[in-house]
Formats: C-alpha cells, sequence, structure tokens
C-alpha cells in the first residue's frame, strides 16, 4: 500500500515538474543565450544580437552618476551596448548641469532579458527605465504599443532630419510612432575575397562593373570556369537564413510581411526571382548551400577562410566577424553594393540591429527619452557607436565627413580595401525596408525550417514550396 | 509559551517538519498547476486577457508542427529508453563483478559527462556533426572512404546526434542506480544458486534482474520523463530552435517557442497541459504494467 502511495505521488511529482515549464522555461535557457542569442536569431534572417562582442555571461550591473540626478534602470543583453551608453551618460552629465541623470546598467543574457522585460511590462511594474531591445523581439516588446513603451518622436526632433529615415521606420510601432532607437543601418553590402579573385583574372574592375545579377552570374561563370576546381564556388545559398530574400524583396519594394496593416504573402515575385535564380546557381556549380545554413556560423566562417566561397551578400555588421574571426583575412576583401535584377532598383536593406526603448514606468520618461536619443542619435554618440562597436552608423551626415569615415585608426578602415563608409554613402539613398512584426516570426520560421531546405536542398519546386509555406503562414494570421 | 508548546508537541512536530517541502510544493507546484491550466484557456495579450474557451487545444489538432514535436519527443523518449536501460545495467553488473579492473576510475570517467553543461557539449557535438568537411563525424567519413554527410538535416542521422549525446551524458547516471541496486542484493542468494550449480547466464537473469526491479521502475519512469521533457540538448545541437523541417523540435521546444519566442502564453499553456496529460498517462501505463500500484497483498 505505501509502495502504491509512494509510486503515485512520485508520478505525480514528476508530471509537475513537467508542466513547470510553461511558467519557467528560461531557466534551463539562460545558460545557453550567450552562445545562442547570436545565431537564433541570425537564422531569422535578423541577426545581430550579434553585434555584440561580449555577449554576456553573468549579470554584470554598474551605476553612473551623481547620486543626487534621477536614478533609471537601464538592461541590455550586450555588455559593450552598456559600456558605451555610460560612457554617453559621463557625457550628458556633464552637458547638462540642470538634468542630472544616475542609471543602473544591467546586462542581461539575451532571452533572459527579453522575458523579463516583456513580463514586467504586462505587470506594469518592475521594467527599467530604458532596454535594448533586440529587432527578432521587436513585435513581442511593441505590442503594448504607447501603454507599454514612450514614444521618442519628439525627443529626437533635433537629430531626426540626419538619420536614416527607413532605420528608423524599422523601429516605429503599429501606431506610426517611433518607439525604438536603432544602432546601425545594418545595410546589405557584397563582400568580395579580392585576394583569391585577383588569382583568377578577375580585377576590382570586373567587380565593380557588376551592376545587375546577371552581371554578377557571368562573373560567377567566369570564375568558376577559370577555376575548375571541385569544391570551390563562387557563392554560397542560404538554407537557414532570409538576408537573400530580403535583398529581393528589397530592390523591388515589396515585404513578405504585409507591414501593420496588410496580410501577410510570401507569395511574391521578388522571393522567387531570387529563388529560381539561385536554384540555377547551384545547378551551374557557381554556388553551393551554405554549410550548417548560413554563413554567420563557424562553419561559414571556416568555409571563407578555405576559399570555398570569394563573395556573398551580408549586412555591414559581418565586418566585425572578420575582426573576430578572420583576422588573417586582413587586406584582402573588398566591399561594394549589391547588384540589382533591374537598373534602378534599391540595392539594400537593413538587416537586424537593436532598438533601445523608453519604458511607460521609467521616473521621467522625457528625461529618458532625451538622453536616449543624444546617446544614439547625436553626432558624439555616433562617432563612439563607430569607434567602439563598429557599426554602420544610422547618422548619414557623418558618413561623408572625412575625419570621421576616413579614420586610419580604426580597424575596419584598414582591415578592408575600400573604406566601409564610402559604399555605404553611394548607396545612401538605395536602402530599403522590410518590417518586423507580429507575423514576421513564423514566415522567418516556415521558410527557414521548411521552404528553403525543400526549394534548394530537395530540389522541390520554387512554386510549390512557397505555396506551401502561404499557407502555413496564414494558419496564424 | 503557547507557541513553545506547539512545538514541542508530538502531534504537531511532524507538520512542522513537513511544512516547508508541503509549502515549496503548494508554491512552486501546485500553484503553477493550476495557473497553467486556467490560462490555457485563455487568449493573452499584451494589454488584455480573455478567455477563449478550448479554442487553444482545438488549435492544436490542427497544428502540424506541434504534431511534428510530439512525433519527435516520443521518438526520442522510446529510443532512449531502449538505450539508456539495458547498457547501464550491463555496465553497473560489470562494475559490480571481479571482471573490472581500477573500477573507481571508470565509474568517474563514466559519470563526468553528467557534470559538464548541455550548452557545452551541444555545441561540441554540433561542431563534431557540422556538415562541413572538418566536422570529425565527416572526417571520420571520408577516412573510411564515405561521402561527407549533412548530419543535422536528414532525420534518422540526426536522431543518431540526439541519441548519442543523451546516451554520452547519462549513462553513467544511470549505470549508478543500478550500481546501488546490486549492492542491496543479498550475496548469499547467489552464493546458494552456487552451490546449486546455477550458471552466471541464470544467476543474472533469476537473481540480479529480479531483485533490481525496484531500480528498473525508478530508471524507467525518470527516463520517459526525461524523454518527453527534453529540450536543451535539441535547443544546443541546431544552435536554437529552428531546424529543418523541425526534425529537432520537442514539445518543450514547441512550448518555448510558443510562449517565449511568440509570446503567446495561453496558447504555450496548452502545449504544457497536453505534455502533462500524456506524461501522467505513460508513466500510469507503465507503472500499472509493472505492477507498482498494485496493492502489496495482492502480489
Amino acid at each position: 500500500m505505501k509502495k502504491k502511495l509512494v509510486s503515485t505521488l512520485l508520478a505525480a511529482a514528476l508530471a509537475a515538474s513537467l508542466l513547470s515549464g510553461c511558467g519557467e522555461v528560461n531557466a534551463p535557457e539562460s545558460g545557453t543565450a550567450a552562445a545562442t542569442g547570436e545565431e537564433a536569431t541570425a537564422e531569422g534572417g535578423e541577426a545581430s544580437a550579434a553585434e555584440g562582442e561580449g555577449e554576456a555571461e553573468a549579470e554584470a550591473v554598474t551605476t553612473v552618476g551623481p547620486d543626487s540626478g534621477t536614478h533609471m534602470e537601464m538592461w541590455s543583453f550586450v555588455e559593450a551596448h552598456n559600456t558605451f551608453y555610460a560612457q554617453m551618460l559621463e557625457k550628458w552629465n556633464e552637458e547638462n548641469p540642470d538634468r542630472q541623470i544616475q542609471i543602473t546598467f544591467t546586462t542581461y543574457p539575451y532571452s533572459d532579458m527579453h522575458q523579463k522585460l516583456i513580463m514586467s511590462l504586462q505587470a506594469g511594474t518592475g521594467a527599467p527605465a530604458l532596454c535594448d531591445v533586440e529587432m527578432g523581439q521587436v513585435p513581442n516588446v511593441y505590442e503594448g504599443v504607447d501603454q507599454w513603451l514612450y514614444p521618442l518622436d519628439e525627443s529626437m526632433a533635433p537629430y531626426a532630419a540626419d538619420m536614416l529615415q527607413s532605420r528608423l521606420d524599422a523601429y516605429k510601432g503599429a501606431d506610426g510612432k517611433q518607439y525604438g532607437a536603432p544602432f546601425h543601418v545594418g545595410a546589405t553590402v557584397m563582400y568580395w575575397n579580392m585576394a583569391e579573385l585577383e588569382k583568377y583574372g578577375i580585377t576590382q574592375a570586373d567587380v565593380d562593373a557588376v551592376e545587375t545579377w546577371d552581371d554578377y552570374t557571368a562573373l560567377g561563370k567566369k570564375y568558376i570556369e577559370t577555376r575548375g576546381e571541385e569544391g570551390k564556388y563562387f557563392t554560397c545559398v542560404d538554407t537557414a537564413g532570409t538576408d537573400w530574400l530580403w535583398i529581393a524583396m528589397a530592390e523591388y519594394g515589396e515585404d513578405w510581411t504585409g507591414g501593420f496593416d496588410g496580410e501577410a504573402n510570401v507569395e511574391i515575385d521578388s522571393v522567387k526571382k531570387m529563388l529560381n535564380m539561385q536554384v540555377e546557381w547551384l545547378n551551374d556549380g557557381i554556388a553551393e548551400v551554405s554549410p550548417d545554413g548560413h554563413i554567420d556560423l563557424e562553419a561559414g566562417f571556416q568555409n571563407i577562410l578555405d576559399k570555398n566561397v570569394v563573395c556573398f551578400p551580408k549586412a555591414m555588421w559581418y565586418m566585425s566577424r572578420f575582426k573576430n574571426y578572420m583576422p588573417e583575412e586582413k587586406g584582402n576583401w573588398y566591399i561594394t553594393k549589391c547588384p540589382v535584377f533591374e537598373a534602378g532598383q534599391k540595392c539594400s536593406v537593413g538587416i537586424g540591429g537593436t532598438g533601445t526603448v523608453v519604458t511607460q514606468q521609467a521616473p521621467d520618461t522625457a528625461l529618458a527619452a532625451d538622453f536616449l536619443c543624444y546617446a544614439k542619435m547625436s553626432p558624439e554618440g555616433e562617432k563612439l557607436i563607430w569607434e567602439d562597436l563598429g557599426f554602420d552608423v544610422c547618422n548619414t551626415s557623418l558618413w561623408s565627413d572625412e575625419a570621421f569615415a576616413h579614420d586610419e585608426s580604426n580597424y575596419y578602415n584598414t582591415f578592408f580595401r575600400n573604406y566601409p563608409y564610402d559604399v555605404l554613402n553611394s548607396i545612401k539613398d538605395q536602402i530599403g525596408t522590410v518590417m518586423t512584426v507580429s507575423i514576421s516570426p513564423t514566415i522567418n520560421e516556415q521558410v527557414c525550417n521548411t521552404t528553403l531546405n525543400q526549394i534548394l536542398e530537395e530540389g522541390v519546386s520554387v512554386d510549390d514550396a512557397l505555396a506551401e509555406a502561404q499557407e502555413a503562414v496564414e494558419l496564424e494570421q | 509559551m503557547n507557541i513553545k508548546k506547539l512545538l514541542y508537541s508530538q502531534k504537531t512536530a511532524p507538520y512542522v517538519f513537513a511544512l516547508p517541502f508541503i509549502l515549496s510544493f503548494l508554491i512552486f507546484w501546485i500553484y503553477p498547476l493550476c495557473s497553467a491550466m486556467v490560462m490555457s484557456l485563455q487568449d493573452i495579450g499584451a494589454v488584455t486577457t480573455e478567455f477563449v474557451g478550448i479554442k487553444n487545444y482545438t488549435k492544436l489538432l490542427k497544428d502540424s508542427v506541434f504534431h511534428t514535436a510530439m512525433l519527435n519527443s516520443f521518438q526520442y523518449m522510446v529510443f532512449s529508453c531502449v538505450l539508456l536501460i539495458p547498457f547501464p545495467l550491463l555496465y553497473a553488473v560489470l562494475m559490480d563483478s571481479n571482471l573490472v579492473k581500477a573500477k573507481g576510475l571508470w565509474k568517474a570517467l563514466l559519470y563526468v559527462p553528467a557534470l559538464t553543461s548541455v550548452v557545452i557539449s551541444g555545441t561540441l557535438f554540433r561542431l563534431m556533426f557540422s556538415e562541413y568537411s572538418t566536422g570529425q563525424l565527416n572526417v571520420l567519413m571520408s577516412f573510411l572512404g564515405l561521402p561527407a554527410m549533412k548530419w543535422l538535416k536528414i532525420k534518422w542521422t540526426s536522431e543518431i546526434a540526439l541519441l548519442l549525446l543523451c546516451c554520452w551524458r547519462w549513462t553513467g547516471v544511470n549505470m549508478l542506480y543500478f550500481l546501488s541496486g546490486l549492492k542491496s542484493i543479498d550475496k548469499a542468494l547467489y552464493e546458494s544458486a552456487d552451490i546449486d550449480g546455477a550458471t552466471p547466464w541464470q544467476k543474472f537473469i533469476y537473481i540480479t534482474i529480479p531483485l533490481l526491479k525496484p531500480t528498473t521502475i525508478y530508471v524507467l519512469t525518470i527516463s520517459i520523463y526525461a524523454g518527453l521533457s527534453m529540450f536543451l540538448e535539441s535547443f544546443m545541437l541546431w544552435s536554437g530552435n529552428n531546424s529543418p523541417h523541425n526534425i529537432g523540435l520537442t514539445i518543450v521546444g514547441y512550448l518555448y517557442k510558443r510562449g517565449i519566442e511568440k509570446d503567446d502564453m495561453g496558447y504555450a499553456c496548452a502545449v504544457g497541459v497536453v505534455l502533462m496529460v500524456i506524461g501522467l498517462t505513460i508513466n500510469f501505463i507503465q507503472l500499472g504494467f509493472n505492477g507498482t500500484l498494485k496493492n502489496k497483498g495482492e502480489d
């Protein structure tokens, strides 16, 4: 009898602990955030937690500013971001003696932080005054619009004119107000391994001459034919990332999410064109499928180092991957704008990013917003972002500033064969936006888990695979 | 005075001692359980929460991704039970015999994986099973003259990777359970079997296995639970919750995806409740079959 009771209790306790997953799933997950925050989002085509060099392993808490100032809390999932804000806070306090602020900065692991933030916003208490929000999490955090968050429109007015509009748009809420302040553009550009291409007779002039995807394909064919080596390709296409598709959408001015009011539709021409072109590349041996799904993973870096692929499109923040994982490639790489389908199209799209929000729970929302806009949008702040974090800043007035864009002491300015900001400046008006709204995670998930594998790995026709994806997406709408 | 009397009373003492457990059980198990059940009937939005009846459950019935996740978890649970009971039992018997030298070393070696973080071991396995030509498994394949494999993109090869990770991690733990079970078997039984002329095989079948039954049942019960609730291993192996055709998605992974990644707590709770029902059902059937739930007198 006793045994029966014990075993019944045991089974019940075990079952109960299964359910506890509902409320506290993050428990086993917290430790993984450092390792996965970056890649998990990268898969959705929105890599950017990746921006972070020092991903937070443990909590780091620092308080900056005088005790007499208004006290606020600020959270981030990247310690380097908090270090940056702290430096900007010191400058703010120097310049605004009558509006002193004291901020306690806390760094949490990626998913922990977003979860805590959403919970505390929902609960109406416990949220920080200021908080970083990764692009992939924006739809979740923006759900409560102005009941949760404080609009930045007023505070950013002094700087707004210089900021890249398409990037600001990416952080707008469903009500059209600005809730997030961006760090970077994340503009997609084409990275070329010139050192390798030159060995096979392809010069910088040839690369510069590439205007359309047809030119790109022709150059790829030429390279493959000259090289004639098995296992060496011109580029690689992704089964676990949507960057290529985002570029295609921006070029045609389409958006599969349909924005805030529209219906999601993945069966759009731009996506079909890009995928059909990729299938041809695979058939012709110009491209391979990226090992492990996309190029922003260990296997991808190795693929680059082994010279298996010599060019690929990626956002500007991918520069930091060269610094962190492929420093020996210094001097080999050249950056250009991406090719387009038809002349006159936009050639770039902003991918990934961190928007910083001011919550309604801040002790002084206007003050918090003013500081945030000063830190992330003023020329002083933008300079520090480029120096410290190495991002392509959103303040376009700086892109053509000689002292800023051609600074020889900057790592990236000497790493590449040309100045990254020269490329950025040349595509200033050609950077499109694909919105991140509540249906975005569903689309990314379906496309990265199923559709791209079907098309690029299993030979399913583009139309059939996209039709299947559309069905799955509609179920969630 | 009264309090002192209360504390020293023989009647209340047991309750006082049991109170911390009962409180934590109520607060951390029963309350979340009930609240999850209620939440599973709600649509939990950013600002408003409303009751939607069984809508979340009817949606689950149509949700093909959830079905994939269930199948994956179930498969993993079955295979992990098949692998994690006989082999650790065998190792335990070997450790208990005189055939093995340096037992402490072997035990430690087998147990060490359980102490490492799944985050680290999962990452290592991901790199080992990389489809890239320098992944260890592909190096081995090319050594054997076989073509490189895309391990984590194919259902059966990725299942191997998951089970290998699972066995590598848990074999030592289960072995220790069995070892402690073996220690409690009276040696006199083996001696009398020797006198009767029993072979080692007969001793194993007629003495070891039946007397280890309580241990086996315990290991089976926790293995079923662990198999069904597996999450982190697959999360690390695919460096996230997304895998090609969802071959790595588990029920808890799906719960996490819905609750945290998509901030849809109501639906996630419905997933959790279904998981609990499945777990309870399987364990009760299992415990019923092996007689644990029967009255002692009926044995």
